[in-house]
């Protein structure tokens, strides 16, 4: 049986990238479409929250509310980007556009495709990420040198929330089944994770959960970095985040193995 | 057979899933420049059979040899000289035709420049030329098909899998499939087609079998087999008292079949049942040399679905 698992894992370092290029190429079709869409969303949570609230909060954690926020709304549309791309466009792919079957009657593996894709839902991610914190950038709450030192964060970001959603769509019947793991599990995260307010508001058992959830592991490494802050943990954080990528890759290509390959 | 120059082989395959059995103890073995058809009624195991040649599940029992390399463990080696033209579209309907045989072309590692060198002439191939750079999602159901196979064609394979190749196309969509094959196998390319289209069977294939819930049921050349089951003209019969006409064409046919609501007569000498007919203005009668169906008919007491 190790050789049947082993068959459906990644070839090579490699073949992902034709997997990687055939969504850009889909991408670049509906690029001005899919870029206002995606960043229209946190833009207007980021001013609206940031200058609406922002009045009323004051001062956190030393800094205007918008400017801690934004750090947050950065990691948020990370998670957001690459969450949607593989609820959605990915799980096109492999079900009903038949895409991924396609791609199997080649040399490609189901680990290649698989990676392919998260690296695609990453690059989203850097894609929306980078574009908030410009935004704050042009606006004054971050430096510009900033958003470039987060962009690893955020493609990483990027690779555990694809990675994760992978693993939903692997067994899920259908796209109805998407709203379990939305409102259940990142919704949540959203509130529980530090991107919108400070994580000292919650109760310390809360606070205890909330540390260990991947979103948090992004904020505590994008906030201190924006706001050009010393990032405390660093290998923890990146560690974290490391293995919320790569458990749910092996665990949702074993699962596509299941679902595709029988 | 030499192993070099065997492109299939199925020994003793057996697969099923939970306690269905799908493919039943299946032997058979295809040479290379041969076209050979699967050919049986919906749910005879044609496609779990393309499906594990192609290394997507494995057999439960028995051992597959595809180009050499041993299937499903080498799969992956096998596939990269193997085209495949699935039962179901899966083009990039967004994408160009062009588009469509570069993506394809990368997953085979090709580099740009590799695919664009053999476009034309897999453009050429399809007769697709002046839609090279139309969206998929514009082409008609023919030209659908003519992609797929050259999309198959990409990666220069020796052997092509088709499971259903001309499943929904009108006749003359059909027709031109079948002409583009025929330029394949005179290329030396090994075909193996899954089909329920008798008439495909017979055009195509230097030699075939016959499944029938999982099980082979026959196997040979399209010709031989017509011969050694039927061996003899056909007269169909339909309408009027089936159990009088029976009894009335008895003496002289080799065997009766009722299918339907139409009796198969197989018959050495028509001419010496067709004055029994003559006047009946009740039936409608047709005579024909023997095919495919009549094979299947008489092997399994029923008709192919159509």
């Amino acid at each position: 049986m190790d050789g049947a698992y082993a068959s459906v894992m990644p070839a090579n370092a490699y073949n992902w990238i034709a997997v990687w290029r055939r969504n850009f190429l889909a991408w670049r079709k509906v690029a001005l479409a899919s870029l206002l869409g995606n960043l229209a969303d946190p833009i207007t949570n980021l001013l609206g929250l940031g200058f609406g609230l922002g009045l009323i909060v004051g001062r956190v954690e030393g800094t205007s509310y918008i400017a801690f926020l934004a750090a947050g709304m950065v990691a948020i549309s990370a998670m957001t980007s690459a969450t949607f791309e593989t609820l959605y466009a990915a799980f096109a792919r492999m079900d009903a556009k038949r895409t991924w079957e396609a791609i199997l009657f080649t040399q490609l593996t189901l680990g290649d495709i698989v990676l392919g894709e998260l690296v695609w839902a990453a690059s989203k991610s850097v894609l929306a990420g980078t574009a908030i914190g410009i935004v704050a950038a042009a606006l004054g709450y971050a430096s510009w040198s900033s958003i470039l030192f987060a962009i690893p964060t955020i493609a990483l970001t990027g690779l555990v929330f694809g990675s994760l959603a992978m693993v939903v769509i692997s067994l899920s019947p259908t796209y109805d089944y998407f709203v379990f793991y939305h409102s259940l599990l990142l919704t949540p995260m959203v509130f529980l994770c530090g991107a919108v307010f400070p994580t000292s508001q919650l109760p310390e058992s809360f606070r205890n959960f909330a540390g260990v959830l991947p979103l948090s592991h992004s904020v505590d490494l994008i906030r201190p970095m924006m706001l050009e802050h010393s990032v405390g943990d660093v290998l923890l954080h990146v560690s974290a985040l490391f293995l919320y990528a790569v458990l749910p890759f092996f665990v949702s290509t074993l699962l596509f193995r299941r679902r595709l390959l029988r | 057979m030499n192993m070099s120059t065997v492109a299939i082989d199925l020994a003793g395959v057996k697969k099923s899933f939970g306690d269905k059995l799908i493919v039943n103890d299946l032997s058979f073995s295809v040479a290379r420049g041969e076209c050979f058809g699967l050919l049986g009624p919906n749910g005879a195991g044609k496609s779990t059979t393309v499906r594990m040649l192609l290394g997507m599940i494995s057999p439960d029992a028995g051992s597959i040899t595809i180009l050499d390399e041993p299937v499903p463990s080498r799969a992956r080696a096998a596939r990269v000289r193997v085209g495949v033209v699935p039962q179901f579209d899966n083009l990039e309907p967004e994408f160009t035709v062009r588009e469509n045989l570069l993506v394809f072309g990368r997953y085979f590692g090709m580099s740009t420049r590799k695919i664009a060198a053999v476009v034309p002439s897999l453009l050429e191939f399809a007769r697709l030329e002046v839609k090279a750079d139309v969206r998929v999602s514009e082409l008609s159901g023919g030209m659908k098909r003519r992609l797929t196979l050259a999309r198959a064609l990409i990666n220069d394979p020796h052997l092509l899998v088709m499971d259903e190749p001309t499943t929904g196309l009108d006749p003359h969509a059909r027709h031109l499939i079948w002409e583009r094959l025929r330029v394949l196998l005179a290329r030396g390319k090994t075909i193996l087609l899954t089909t329920h289209f008798m008439e495909e069977a017979e055009r195509l294939c230097d030699r075939l079998c016959v499944l029938e819930s999982g099980c082979k049921i026959a196997e040979g050349k399209p010709d031989a087999l017509i011969d050694e089951h039927i061996g003899c003209n056909v007269i169909e019969i339909y309408g009027g008292d089936v159990h009088q006409l029976r009894e009335l064409i008895r003496p002289y046919a080799k065997h009766i079949e009722l299918s339907g609501e139409t009796l198969f007569c197989y018959v050495p000498y028509p001419e010496q049942v067709r004055p029994h007919l003559s006047g009946r203005s009740d039936l409608r009668v047709l005579q024909r040399p023997p095919n495919l169906e009549d094979v299947f008919l008489r092997l399994t007491g029923r008709e192919m679905e159509k």
